[in-house]
């Protein structure tokens, strides 16, 4: 495991890139695929408005998919992630137009730990909203 | 009606191991739109010091959610999964999953919560590769919305 960034060069309050990801309907259906998740919620407008959601909603596992980039961006190597977790508060609504949606990741080390780890607080919103909370990784620096 | 208690602590049999592949890592990095060089070029994940291009960091869960539905399809245990959402993950890993892993998960429910009517389920996934050496746990925590009030 060889990250890109110095455990040295690091102090808490260290901002990571912050980065823009954009979903659409056709990107629920292709990440529908590849990870087997096939709960209509994510692609069924129908289906989704009947179970009380406003619209299609993005999978919560591709929204920490996403977010997690920012700290695999960061440090060049994503085997370096040593732990990592999120709480679902929000569903990423996905509207069926050209634009669909976009989530906004921005990370912040938190903490510096044991062991060339740091510790990662993460930030992901969706039109304005919070939609992880408690999102956190830790990983091992060089 | 809550879950029984007395499940917690229950774990399941490993699941058949699952084989990782390449084609797979690949489509899967594509689908969340990641172009880094190590979920598809083998060069680029040795050069990191990984002797085969590796998974992106939540790619696991499509395996362990898989050996979930043990737990979740249980006639015993009754949860309703039509009612179910995805409350918390979380993983901590040994090292990545990697293409040609052979791995297999053993699932335990740590805990059964009862909360405002909404049944709260705790499941642990062990990921062991062939070997038998730990790869990744994962925590999921599944949350099952009680019926609307009448």
């Amino acid at each position: 495991m060889t990250a890109k960034i110095a455990y040295a060069d690091i102090e808490v309050g260290t901002e990571l890139p912050a980065q823009t990801f954009p979903v659409t309907r056709a990107t629920l259906v292709q990440y529908a695929g590849a990870s087997g998740d096939f709960n209509p919620i994510h692609w069924n407008e129908k289906f989704a408005k009947e179970v009380g959601l406003p619209d299609v909603i993005a999978h919560g596992m591709f929204t920490m998919a996403e977010a997690i980039r920012v700290v695999t961006d960061w440090a060049g190597d994503p085997g370096a992630v040593v732990e990592y977790g999120v709480r679902f508060t929000k569903p990423v609504v996905v509207p069926n137009d050209d634009q669909g949606a976009t989530i906004e990741v921005s990370g912040k080390v938190a903490a510096k730990l044991d062991d060339n780890t740091v510790r990662v607080d993460l930030t992901a919103t969706s039109a304005g909203q919070k939609v992880l909370g408690m999102s956190r990784a830790v990983v091992r620096l060089a | 009606m809550a879950l029984d208690q007395s499940f917690v602590g229950r774990s399941y049999p490993p699941t058949d191991p699952y084989e990782v592949g390449r084609e797979k890592i690949r489509e899967f990095a594509e689908a969340v739109g990641d172009a880094n060089p190590a979920y598809v070029d083998p060069e680029a994940a040795k050069a990191l010091g990984h002797p085969d291009v590796i998974a992106p960091p939540t790619f696991v869960f499509a395996i362990t959610f898989r050996a979930a539905r043990q737990v979740i399809d249980d006639p015993q245990l009754g949860l309703d999964y039509s009612r179910v959402v995805h409350g918390d993950q979380k993983f901590a890993y040994s090292r990545p999953v990697r293409a040609g892993d052979r791995l297999t998960v053993t699932s335990t429910i740590e805990a059964i919560k009862s909360l405002a009517g909404n049944d709260i389920l705790d499941v642990r996934g062990e990921v062991h590769d062939e070997a038998g050496e730990h790869v990744v746990t994962a925590w999921t925590k599944l949350v099952a919305r009680g019926p609307e009030e009448a």
